[in-house]
């Protein structure tokens, strides 16, 4: 039996006296599509900070494959294969598209040790750039600035740099968080549309994104895992009912 | 030996006395806003021409002078705070850094216009002057004055940010300044008045250090460091800090200068840099 | 050539077009000429000029491009002048390895210090900067005997360069001298930027929250860059004593560090050229002012700042730029 893509055992966090994470224990089997879901303040995005070394954690231990990644610093867990994105646009306002993405893709080459050669000189990463890019419909805005971008593009900017770095377990932190309606649907291809190599763990609110994406859902609640299961265990779920919708009324 | 070591103790503190005033404002107004407020020792400044005015000129009272040294600061504060700072709120600190050092230049170039570049005398009142002795070893008295001085104020200062509402709220918006707004505190306006409060007392240091370090045009960038040493010291937004902080480095300049002179201001750089690495955030510092 | 690769093409002129070199920077370079043909009364000016722009080139790197804020840039400058100071009045006058030594020095200190600099963000790592600025300066004060104390070094003897071309009295030599190392410096920096490296510093600044998250190693890129911005400034300040052949605490206090952030920020951060033009315009300016009265000096140069930053957040080029922008849509 193959070991799983990403795993945590017995994680614990605390600020103080509020604790954040409780003996968090998650196992990710490999290409599978994962949604991480809960009332706020569950301690969603404090989990993915915890598994990609933002946080350290005060006790408990996170497994990338086979390796005890608990001690490494972020961009090593990134190099390995853990990559996320953020709820909040954390891109680089000045930077255009393209070279936002060549800039991922040239730290995942170790080029950016290198300053004699200009960067148009390395044509295979600006090509996989705007490669990733052209994947995403947003080739034809490959030279406007990140900050010019409108909501719907940067958002689907964020999933670029995520994917740029070849991510063996991908965390998306709401991905389509503030994106209208009518714009989300490029975001939600680009989801679907995602290699089945990659393990994918995405938190997300709107329940028919994550019962037509995820395969398998997890709930959290006051940074305790409640339950865990398929789609339609979650769906039938009494005690997810009772933390959702308050007990009497039906989803 | 130990009278010595008292001695320096004794001025050590009155110094920081007259440190944490200077501080104490940019402390907590940095804490609150972020905002990186350099032209802070131009208030302390400010205060100290004013008394020298009134004193010099108009003959007034010392006592009488250090209200007015408070409120000249205040205002003056205040006016630039509605001009020019409101609208670098949400700049980075390279920009609020530079905007505050063009303000100290101002403020230097109009200091020596107006008052030219030597050191301003001033006439305590002959009941602060000379010393007292006590235990066999004399105490300047103006420098008593300052430490009960420095120390009241503390008191008064901790006080009003545990008991009143005023304070409360002060504590609320430093803390979580988005959960303070959520709660119906108008921020903005707790900030304005904290600024105004922080630059008078800053006002007040510098009306009280004119006997104990002088005061020429120079003063607003001569303890500016001093001021900024204290508060990355002694942790943003904390009144605890800074008092910790002012009498640390009032003590250690004072030893300084008195057991090892030829090392000047050596000891006190060092100490700060290694303190910092140590907690970055300053020694009551969060984060 | 087809349209789609045409359309994989077209990245690459794009980034290539960004980064070519233009028609104005040929103008720019051959007017720096100008003094070596001109009234020789200019000399001396345009080579502080050239030493300065050098030293705010410095800063742009790790100011300008990886947004470390530092108030005690002066230190590695003042390294540096020290550095070939002392070479030189212990009886190496020789200018070029004079100041390969100078950058040696400023990079080796440049190199430990960056190892705390890449730790540090926001106030920490701005005070901890003026602090080591203010170490180095109290230090240099203090051990007098080798460094001359306030009265600054005293027999420094540079020999001709490169053995033929004797420093002379009107300043060709020194500004030639300084011009050069500059442009060369300059191609180089230009190239740096330009590069993978570049970008990442660049990323760094834009958001150095999300750098971690694609992999990449910030602290070492700011050490490496730090190092180099040391070196650079070193060079600077190297410079300052051989055309000078002084060297005194000056090179090393606070008025330095801060003077130079201001040329940076005049002239616009961030823009290769912005250290160059706030170093001509704050030297003519301030050698104008200084006649008067240096008070009035301080008043219109704080007032300047003041506008710069309220106004014209990217400086004079960044005002430049976004005229010229506005011209073109037009």
């Amino acid at each position: 039996m193959s070991e799983p893509a990403l795993a945590t055992r017995a994680l614990n966090k605390s600020f103080g006296s509020l604790a954040v994470a409780r003996d968090v224990e998650l196992t990710l089997p490999r290409g599978v599509r994962y949604a991480l879901i809960g009332p706020n303040g569950a301690g969603k995005t404090t989990l993915i900070n915890l598994m990609t070394g933002m946080l350290r954690p005060d006790a408990g231990r996170i497994f990338l494959g086979p390796d005890d990644i608990t001690r490494l610093e972020p961009e090593a867990r990134v190099k390995r294969g853990l990559v996320r994105t953020f709820q909040i646009n954390t891109l680089f306002p000045n930077l255009t598209a393209l070279e936002a993405v060549t800039l991922a893709v040239c730290e995942r080459r170790s080029l950016t040790g290198t300053w004699w050669r200009r960067l148009p000189a390395h044509r295979d990463a600006v090509d996989e750039a705007y490669g990733i890019l052209a994947s995403l419909a947003l080739g034809v805005h490959c030279h406007r600035l990140t900050r010019e971008l409108a909501y719907g593009q940067q958002r689907l900017l964020e999933i670029a740099l995520a994917l740029a770095t070849r991510p063996k377990v991908l965390l998306l932190d709401e991905p389509a968080a503030g994106v209208p309606r009518d714009e989300s649907a490029g975001l939600f291809a680009a989801i679907a549309g995602l290699s089945q190599d990659i393990t994918v763990l995405f938190i997300e609110h709107d329940m028919n994104v994550v019962f037509r994406f995820a395969s398998r859902i997890i709930v959290m609640v006051r940074g305790r895992i409640l339950v865990e299961g398929s789609p339609d265990e979650i769906a039938a779920d009494a005690q997810v009912r009772e933390v959702y919708l308050g007990g009497a009324r039906h989803g | 030996m130990f009278g010595s070591l008292l001695g320096v103790l004794f001025d050590g503190l009155a110094y920081g006395m007259l440190l944490f005033l200077l501080s104490v404002g940019l402390s907590v107004t940095l804490g609150m806003m972020n905002f990186v407020n350099l032209a802070h020792c131009s208030f302390a400044m400010i205060g100290g021409y004013v008394t020298v005015t009134l004193m010099n000129e108009l003959s007034w009272p010392f006592f009488a002078t250090l209200p007015c040294a408070f409120a000249a600061a205040a205002v003056a504060s205040v006016a630039l705070e509605r001009t020019l700072y409101r609208r670098l709120y949400r700049a980075g600190e390279l920009d609020q850094c530079l905007l505050t050092i063009g303000i100290v230049f101002v403020s230097v170039a109009v200091a020596a216009y107006i008052y030219g570049t030597i050191q301003q005398p001033v006439q305590l009142p002959s009941y602060l002057r000379g010393s007292v002795t006590l235990m066999g070893m004399t105490f300047g008295v103006y420098r008593l004055f300052l430490i009960a001085a420095g120390l009241a104020l503390t008191l008064v200062l901790v006080a009003a940010l545990e008991w009143t509402r005023f304070g409360a709220q002060v504590r609320a918006a430093v803390d979580n300044q988005r959960m303070a707004r959520g709660l119906g505190i108008n921020v903005d306006g707790v900030f304005a008045v904290t600024f105004a409060l922080g630059s008078g007392l800053a006002g007040l240091g510098g009306a009280l250090a004119i006997d104990v370090v002088g005061l020429d045009p120079a003063f607003a960038f001569t303890y500016l460091v001093y001021v900024l040493i204290v508060v990355s010291v002694g942790g943003l937004g904390s009144i605890g800090g800074s008092f910790a902080a002012a009498t640390l480095l009032g003590i250690s300049d004072m030893a300084g200068k008195y057991y090892f002179p030829e090392l000047g201001a050596f000891l006190i750089y060092l100490v700060m840099v290694a303190l910092l690495m140590w907690r970055p955030a300053g020694l009551f510092g969060r984060r | 050539m087809t349209a789609a690769a045409e359309q994989i093409a077209a990245p690459h002129r794009h980034l290539e077009a960004q980064i070519r070199w233009r028609a104005i920077e040929t103008v720019f370079w051959l007017a720096t000429l100008l003094p070596l043909v001109a009234s020789p009364s200019y000399l001396v000016l345009a080579s502080q000029i050239a030493i300065t722009a050098l030293f705010a080139l410095s800063l742009d790197l790790i100011l300008g491009y990886a947004g470390i804020v530092s108030l005690g840039h002066a230190a590695f400058f003042g390294l540096g002048a020290y550095t070939a100071g002392l070479a030189a009045k212990h009886g190496w006058g020789e200018p070029l390895t004079g100041l390969v030594l100078a950058a040696g020095v400023a990079g080796l200190v440049g190199y430990a210090s960056s190892f705390i600099i890449a730790r540090f963000r926001h106030l920490a790592l701005i005070m901890i900067t003026l602090g080591m600025g203010l170490l180095l300066l109290e230090a240099a004060n203090s051990a007098s005997w080798l460094t001359g104390g306030a009265d600054g070094l005293q027999g420094v003897r540079m020999w001709p360069l490169l053995g033929t071309f004797r420093f002379d009295l009107w300043g060709y030599t020194a500004y030639a001298y300084s011009l050069i190392v500059l442009f060369l410096t300059f191609l180089l920096v230009r190239r740096l930027i330009h590069s993978p490296f570049g970008l990442a510093l660049r990323g760094i600044r834009e958001n150095a929250t999300r750098m971690p998250a694609i992999g990449a190693s910030s602290r070492a890129h700011i050490r490496k860059v730090y190092t180099i911005a040391a070196v650079i400034a070193g060079i600077a300040g190297g410079l300052l004593t051989q055309t000078t052949e002084t060297v005194s605490l000056g090179v090393l206090d606070f008025q330095r560090s801060a003077d130079v952030l201001v040329i940076l920020v005049l002239g616009g951060a961030g823009r290769l050229y912005g250290g160059l033009i706030g170093a001509i315009i704050f030297m003519v300016a301030r050698d104008q002012f200084s006649g008067i009265n240096p008070q009035y000096w301080y008043f219109w140069i704080g007032t300047l700042l003041i506008a710069v930053v309220v106004f014209l957040p990217n400086g004079i080029l960044g005002g430049l730029n976004r005229l010229m922008s506005r011209w073109g849509n037009r």
